[in-house]
């Protein structure tokens, strides 16, 4: 709790600064706080306690996942030096609109009442409709905003229909007492879920609700895209999983095949429109539709220590998110555009860089050895123990198809030569982050036991 | 009860509708607000029948505050998109390929 007011009052801290031109303190001040926020909720471990008569109950999935959206926030921020000074003059707005958003995303990973759900999730789009079109000037920027808006607003409209109906149904918003109610066989609470399902799907762009993605991260700036592919997809599939776990777990027959169809739309459509991008910007894009599949799997089997396969993959993933989009915003500024020639050898003139991309694409794409590899076992074993053979097969196809496409921009750094290729300056906020993220995947890669046992 | 049941569903509806039809980022606009009442209505309208009281009610005054907030953001969204691209029509509005 004191996590989420710390990261709310530095959001306004951080306005004011910039308001008094104190631009060189923005960056500073946003860690220490960050840091402290969390700490404090470190400190809230095994405390399990209420906070606004129920409204918000910080157990250790609340800490744990809020850790996680705080330290990716932070791994951001350590990118963002001379980042956000090159786009426009009003710096502090940046750094106030990602502390919302991720205050937003921390009410939505501890939230008791579907009240909390709805306005975290508001929080967390509204800041992030702004960040979308952060660059007043850029066409592109405007469309990604415009569409991010137009589809968010949209889902709002489900979401909230559903929780309207479900509170009819049961008579209450709290998830205890809709868990307590009985009323899962009505009319009324059956449609609410599916609307409700409608309008987190939206927002963590689940298909056939994907399809705003890959021209919203596309036409939103680097570190916004990294943002939304790592802080609001984890808070996105956090929130998701704890509605189902918390409140819905007991119909899980009833919804259970419609997340399943889900499920499979996703891997298919993320993976496959994958395979004929030749922007790596994009190719992330679809290729985060396509990891939400893999989540979707771990959702279908709620119960089944299902938590904790969700927050080893959304760390696997968050880390090499941000390794992958880092360093394609270096390539894209360097070399003119994020296009897969532009990646012609990197190996040469950046063996760094190079390397870290390739482990960065390995951890995605689950090979063995990295982080990703042990996220991807996780979710297919709760499948598996869930029953859910036909459908782990359906995924390790899709992990397949995966390998294919990420293994092209391997190709394209290693095999392929670029004659007049320079080599590209990293600036030492872009080194230290990179060398953390590096030891990360590696280091959870190997001993996937410091994270899996968490929860 | 019934009665506004019928009436927020064929709010909903109306939303809906106007959504996929309209070719105006405004009106599109309007049609999201149709959806967000819709929903605040029944909010109010379950209310009646919750242990605790006026719960609904204050959920609803939430959603149309939020509701607010993100038409303020909208409209300047919007304004600034009509600057780029002189329309609003989203059909319109995409430079970005597939």
């Amino acid at each position: 709790m004191t996590s989420l007011i710390i990261v709310s009052v530095l959001a306004v801290a951080v306005l004011y600064l910039g308001l008094f031109k104190y631009k060189t303190a923005l960056l500073p001040v946003s860690v220490t706080g960050l840091l402290a926020a969390a700490a404090m909720a470190a400190m809230d471990w095994d405390l399990e306690k209420m906070y606004f008569s129920e409204m918000m109950l910080f157990d250790n999935y609340a800490v744990a996942f809020s850790i996680l959206l705080i330290l990716t926030t932070l791994l951001i921020f350590g990118l963002s030096r001379n980042y956000f000074e090159k786009i426009s003059n009003n710096v502090a707005e940046y750094y106030a609109l990602m502390l919302f958003a991720l205050a937003g995303g921390v009410v939505m990973v501890s939230f008791h009442n579907l009240a909390m759900l709805f306005i975290g999730i508001e929080i967390l789009s509204i800041s992030l409709y702004v960040l979308a079109g952060i660059r007043r000037k850029d066409p592109a920027s405007n469309e990604a905003s415009l569409k991010y808006f137009l589809m968010g607003a949209f889902a709002t409209g489900f979401l909230l229909f559903g929780t309207a109906l479900i509170y009819g149904a049961t008579g209450s918003f709290n998830l205890a007492a809709i868990a307590s109610s009985g009323a899962f066989e009505s009319a009324l609470f059956r449609a609410g879920v599916l609307l409700m399902m409608v309008g987190l799907s939206f927002k963590v762009s689940v298909a056939p609700f994907h399809t705003w993605t890959p021209d919203v991260y596309e036409g939103s700036p680097g570190l916004i895209a990294m943002f939304m592919a790592t802080v609001v997809k984890t808070a996105g599939f956090a929130a998701f999983l704890r509605l189902f776990l918390m409140a819905f777990a007991e119909a899980s027959a009833f919804w259970a095949i419609t997340v399943a169809i889900l499920c499979i739309l996703t891997l298919f459509a993320g993976n496959i429109t994958a395979v004929f991008q030749d922007r790596f910007k994009r190719l992330l894009a679809w290729s985060s539709v396509s990891h939400a599949g893999y989540l979707l799997l771990a959702i279908l089997a709620v119960g089944f220590s299902a938590s904790s396969a969700v927050l080893v993959y959304t760390i696997a993933y968050s880390l090499a998110s941000v390794a992958a989009f880092g360093i394609m915003i270096l390539v894209s500024r360097a070399r003119g555009n994020d296009h897969l020639d532009s990646f012609n050898g990197l190996a040469r003139t950046n063996p760094f860089l190079a390397f870290t991309l390739t482990l960065a694409v390995c951890s995605l794409a689950g090979i063995p050895l990295t982080a990703g590899f042990f996220g991807k076992f996780y979710v297919f074993k709760v499948a598996l123990a869930q029953g859910y053979t036909w459908l782990v097969v359906l995924a390790v196809i899709n992990a397949m198809i995966g390998i294919y496409y990420y293994f092209k921009v391997i190709i394209a750094m290693y095999m392929k030569e670029n004659a007049n290729a320079v080599a590209i300056q990293l600036n030492p906020g872009f080194r230290l982050v990179l060398s953390i993220v590096v030891f990360l995947i590696f280091l959870f890669g190997i001993f996937p036991g410091l994270i899996a046992n968490i929860l | 009860m019934s009665h506004f049941l019928i009436v927020g569903a064929a709010l909903f509806s109306i939303g809906l509708y106007t959504v996929f039809s309209r070719k105006n980022a405004i009106l599109v606009l309007i049609g999201i607000e149709f959806m967000l009442n819709a929903a605040i209505l029944n909010l109010v309208a379950f209310g009646r029948y919750d242990r605790i009281d006026n719960e609904g009610q204050v959920f609803a005054i939430f959603a149309i505050v939020l509701a607010a907030a993100t038409v303020a953001v909208a409209l300047a969204i919007i304004i600034n998109v009509y600057k780029q691209y002189k329309t609003i029509d989203p059909d319109k509005i995409k430079d970005m390929k597939y």
